[in-house]
């Protein structure tokens, strides 16, 4: 697999993948190896069913969310580059990285963009804002069936109103970021991926 | 200083009384000493033949000080002045001196000494058993590996300042990081939770190091150094080894013990705490029987049962053994460090080299040092979030030497080790300066350092909810990126423990997480709480949790409903405050939910690890369930447009659609699929179809509990029915007593015929029915309570048989009784929804439309949510006037009997809370 990996990659491809993403080269070539046994049609690019035939994620109540997170929008399939630069939100933040100049285009692996990464799996239908009914899905999803929907149902109001600052009954980015600004999001959306 | 000086004068006499004197307590603050006595005198009957030695003086010595240094460490917290700067270690040391010199004084020869045999049996025990039994499990297993990492190679450093044998065997114990002086001082630092546990666990486990290579030393110096081979530098690793190993071993076999026999203890709940403290100790002294490592052994068998013991003890229980071991804890803690400080008195005991003790300082800190960057230089490589510098040089300072590294040191063999009194001399200067002077510095220093202090804060609803969404997110990206070596061992874990461990030590019913039913209770009575100690707000928010406004128009201000309703509540419910003394600020509140959350929110896989209880299994399948069905949908829409499949989720999934309409987009599909004779799509489907199952039955606990949500809008149901419900449910797996019982056995219960005074004819007319009605449904909701969610479970065959007729089932579901009260319930959960959304508009000026307004509203908010679309046909809120009379004796019963009247199914329910209605 690692063989046939390497021969469909080409050497500039990682390149710019590295650029993009700050994966190293071995990372970059080990999960494109991961890529290859994933995608089953073998036409470069993973569909949902692909995702879908992971059988962790058929457990994971965020799963299905997670794995549209994977695709653009209005898209069905996701190539090896889209793949990467949705893993490299998870990368955790070097020391080398933290004191880059901010001119530079922000990584994808920062603070904000992680943040960002986990709105949108609130926000679906991308208006940049969490509503009652998007947190009550998300809420749905991740709690026990023997959580009353009201119960649930109030605490989507309660961790709206605790958020909501401008009274618009739902959360924006901003008030998102500011309600997790005490978290560590850097150290909680990081994944250590393998050298 | 005067009443840190006063005391020992006062108590010296103390000292040197005999043992009777203790028995009768001079002070209430006195009142610690039985508690310590009591272990130490059943210990001695456990193990007579391992103790026996040992019983006779250290019993009595310790118990001469506990009274007399229990009160004085409490003095210190009251002196702020002192206890913000200096650590009570140090002070407690200090007063030890002070002690010593007065008792050297007074009889030439000091007679307390912290004996070897008190500390290790006695004192060691209950600090770790403490540390052990409450320590974070996760946060432990995180850092395992940098807590053996550094904890092994650390011990090793030490023993290069000498050649000789002595020394190294002197090395050994000096390296020893106490636990107790780290616990001490880093408890009153707070640093952040990584850096404790990896402190911490440092020296938790260096007992095993330093035990065994002291042991193992001390057996080369019995030998001789000349006649010692490589062999035996093998033999000593290897020692080390089934040392460390077999302690943790045994720990684990009382663990599994103990978790097993409190599986039976139902009937017998006053045992509970006892047992858990027996098994403990009893793990400590078979290892320390078999020499193996008992603070590894009493380490892993508290971290071992933890999860098992609580799940299966009585709530009662839990309290008891927590506050009884922190209080033992901080007992054995005090007098430890206070026999450190007599001791160090005594001069026959210690020979002072200045060379030797200002080396041994000096290699302490710099090897202590030098350890820890060279590992948390190799740790940085397997971390996520790497050690920083200023970690790392707290980690090095903080290495307190200790009581252990003292008592190891008296133990010595003065005539195979000629140089004892010097050790003995640089043990004590040792543990002096590092407690003393680096305990008094590091919080400076941490300050300087800003080293990221732990915060107390709980996490807000946000955090929690959203902190979850992470750890899902991370599971998931970790499967798609294939990595799952990162938790793999711990994913084992997990599988075996939802497979036979669990089923093996936990209890049947804790399975249906009564935990569940214990926090929910709460949080309704905070809410209830909260919501009336707004005071003026209460107006807003009771006005809108009621059911209905059609009464308030009785009401020209509703202000004085809810005044009065106060006014009222706070004379009856003095009871209530008594047991529930939490002044439910909205604080407690959010931590309840908060708890609530963590209870029930899905755990990620990586999360689970030795907290969560067997209910894995159910959660899989849910999670499994519901995924494949939104598959299934995805799959379906995407046959008829390819591209639309995410519009469509979302539109199904929306909440506030119209429900008809929902209904039938449900419908259809589902016929669809049975129509598919596709091979995949059957099986799931039927699967689904359980799911389906599945939520009916999760709704009756929805109707049930919800209820109880309810007891916010009233205040005056809090006398009469939440203490009730309160008793009656504290343990909710005892045989659930009938609330009837709990009526004529309660005081006020008993009364019932004054009762109504309070709630009177004036109450009847001027509250509104509405309130009324909450009342009631918060009543019944509370008896429910009582009940365990069990009865629930009977109707499932039927709601199954319902669901299978199609379209019919939300209906004859929410018709049939159970929804009699689950309907109340509803309308009383969209009702606390509603008000917190509507807190900020003023209401409307029509009352009667309001409340159809607010009814059809909760209608369209719940119903989405409730998957049940059509409104339950059940009556609407009972009729004022009927609940006016059936009200105030047992106002449920009206409800009830519209509950329980109509369905067949829910039978078993009916006869649950049937009794009350006597």
């Amino acid at each position: 697999m690692g063989s046939r990996a390497s021969t469909l990659l080409r050497e500039e491809e990682i390149e710019e993948i590295k650029k993009e993403t700050g994966f190293s080269h071995s990372q970059i070539t080990r999960l494109y190896s991961r890529f290859t046994s994933l995608d089953k049609g073998e036409n470069g690019t993973l569909s949902r069913e692909d995702f879908q035939r992971i059988p962790e994620l058929a457990i994971n109540p965020l799963g299905d969310r997670i794995i549209n997170a994977f695709f653009p929008e209005g898209e069905d399939q996701v190539n090896f580059r889209g793949f990467m630069r949705t893993l490299a939100h998870f990368r955790p933040i070097e020391d080398n990285e933290k004191n880059k100049d901010p001119i530079a285009s922000e990584p994808l692996n920062s603070r904000s963009n992680k943040l960002l990464f986990a709105f949108r799996l609130y926000d679906l239908d991308r208006d940049d804002k969490i509503s009652r009914d998007e947190l009550l899905q998300v809420l749905r999803m991740m709690v026990g069936v023997n959580i009353s929907d009201e119960q649930l149902g109030s605490i989507a109001d309660r961790t709206i109103q605790e958020a909501d600052q401008n009274g618009d009954n739902s959360i924006s980015f901003n008030e998102f970021i500011k309600v997790l600004e005490k978290v560590d999001v850097e150290q909680k959306m990081s994944i250590r991926f393998l050298h | 200083l005067p009443p840190l000086l006063s005391s020992p004068l006062l108590s010296s006499p103390l000292l040197s009384s005999p043992l009777p004197l203790l028995s009768s307590p001079p002070s209430p603050l006195l009142s610690s000493s039985p508690l310590l006595s009591s272990p130490l005198l059943s210990s001695p009957l456990l193990s007579s033949p391992l103790l026996s030695p040992f019983v006779s003086s250290p019993l009595l010595s310790s118990l001469l000080s506990s009274p007399l240094s229990y009160p004085l460490s409490f003095l210190f917290h009251f002196s702020q002045r002192f206890t913000t700067v200096v650590p009570e270690s140090c002070m407690l040391i200090l007063l030890g001196l002070v002690l010593g010199g007065i008792v050297l004084l007074t009889s030439k020869k000091q007679l307390y000494q912290l004996e070897p045999g008190l500390f290790f049996l006695f004192l060691l025990p209950t600090i770790v058993g403490d540390a052990g039994y409450f320590m974070p499990a996760r946060l432990f297993f995180d850092n395992l590996g940098a807590i053996l990492l550094s904890d092994v190679s650390l011990c090793s450093d030490q023993k290069v300042q000498a050649g000789l044998m002595e020394f190294l065997l002197f090395g050994a114990l000096i390296s020893a990081v106490d636990p107790v002086a780290v616990l001490a001082v880093f408890e009153e630092v707070h640093v952040n939770e990584t850096l404790f546990i990896i402190v911490f666990g440092e020296s938790l486990l260096n007992d095993a190091v330093t035990v065994v290579l002291y042991k193992v030393y001390m057996s080369f110096v019995e030998v001789g150094p000349e006649n010692v081979q490589t062999a035996d530098y093998f033999k000593g690793v290897a020692s080390f080894l089934i040392v460390s190993i077999g302690g943790t071993m045994v720990g684990l076999i009382f663990a599994a013990l103990l978790a097993f026999i409190t599986r039976f203890t139902k009937k017998v709940r006053i045992i509970e705490p006892l047992l858990v403290f027996l098994m403990v100790y009893l793990a400590y002294l078979t290892a320390e029987l078999f020499s193996l490592s008992a603070i590894l052994s009493m380490t892993f068998c508290g971290i071992g049962c933890n999860k098992y013991v609580e799940a299966n003890i009585s709530q009662k229980s839990r309290t008891t053994v927590k506050y009884t071991m922190k209080t033992l804890a901080s007992i054995a803690e005090t007098i430890i460090f206070i026999f450190l400080g007599i001791s160090a008195v005594d001069k026959s005991k210690w020979a002072w080299d200045t060379g030797l003790i200002s080396c041994t300082l000096i290699f302490i800190f710099v090897f202590r040092a030098l350890g820890v960057v060279m590992q948390t230089w190799v740790l940085n490589w397997f971390r996520l979030v790497p050690l920083d510098k200023i970690d790392q040089v707290v980690m090095s300072y903080g290495g307190l030497r200790g009581a252990v590294a003292f008592a190891l040191v008296v133990l010595l063999d003065a005539e195979r080790v000629p140089a004892k009194d010097y050790f003995v001399a640089t043990t004590i200067i040792v543990v002096f300066f590092t407690v003393m002077f680096q305990g008094l510095t590091i919080k400076p220093l941490v300050n300087w350092l800003k080293v990221p202090r732990a915060t107390n804060r709980k996490p807000t609803i946000n955090e929690e909810i959203h902190e979850r969404a992470f750890d899902h997110c991370l599971t998931a990206v970790e499967d798609i990126a294939g990595l799952n070596g990162y938790h793999h061992w711990r994913d084992k874990w997990e599988q075996f423990d939802k497979n036979y461990l669990s089923k093996l030590l936990l209890r049947k019913s804790v399975y249906r997480k009564s935990e569940l039913w214990e926090v929910y209770q709460k949080i309704n009575i905070r809410d209830a709480i909260s919501v009336i100690d707004q005071g003026g707000n209460v107006l807003t928010s009771a006005r809108l949790s009621l059911p209905s406004m059609a009464s308030r128009a009785s009401f020209p201000e509703v202000t004085n409903v809810t005044n009065y309703l106060r006014e009222n509540g706070s004379g009856v419910c003095l009871d209530l405050q008594v047991i529930d003394n939490v002044p439910g600020a909205k604080v407690e509140e959010e931590s309840e939910t908060h708890h609530f959350l963590a209870g029930n929110l899905y755990k990620p896989r990586r999360r689970q690890t030795l907290h969560d209880s067997g209910d894995h299994e159910r959660q899989d399948r849910e999670i499994f369930q519901r995924n494949m069905k939104s598959r299934m949908e995805t799959f379906k829409t995407t046959r008829h447009k390819r591209h639309s499949h995410k519009k469509d989720r979302s539109q199904k999934k929306r909440r506030g659609s119209d429900v008809k309409e929902q209904d039938l987009n449900d419908k259809p599909r589902r016929n669809v699929s049975w129509q598919d004779k596709d091979p995949v799509v059957v099986p799931v489907e039927s699967e689904d179809e359980k799911g389906e199952h599945l939520e009916p039955e999760k709704e009756e606990d929805v109707g049930i509990t919800f209820v109880a949500r309810k007891v916010p809008d009233t205040p005056k149901e809090r006398p009469k029915s939440v203490p009730a419900g309160l008793e009656v449910c504290q343990s909710p797996s005892v045989a659930p007593p009938s609330p009837t019982c709990s009526e004529r056995n309660l005081p006020w219960k008993g009364g019932i015929g004054t009762l109504p005074v309070c709630v009177s004819m004036e109450a009847t007319k001027i509250i509104p029915i509405d309130l009324q009605q909450a009342w009631n449904q918060s009543i019944s909701s509370l008896e429910s309570l009582a009940s365990p969610p069990g009865p629930v479970e009977p109707l499932h065959p039927r709601v199954s048989a319902l669901s299978r007729l199609g379209g019919q089932r939300p209906v004859s579901y929410s018709g049939s009784g159970v929804s009699g009260s689950g309907f109340g319930s509803r309308g009383a959960g969209s009702i606390v929804a509603q008000g917190i959304a509507r807190f900020e508009f003023p209401p409307g000026g029509e009352e009667k439309d309001e409340e159809e307004g607010a009814l059809s509203d909760q209608e369209q908010e719940l119903q989405p949510l409730m998957s049940s679309s059509v409104r339950p046909p059940g009556p609407p809120p009972p009729p004022p006037l009927a609940q006016g009379l059936g009200r105030r004796r047992n106002p449920c019963v009206y409800l009830r009997s519209l509950v329980t009247a109509p369905p067949p199914g829910s039978e078993p329910l009916a006869r649950s809370r049937g009794p009350t209605q006597l």
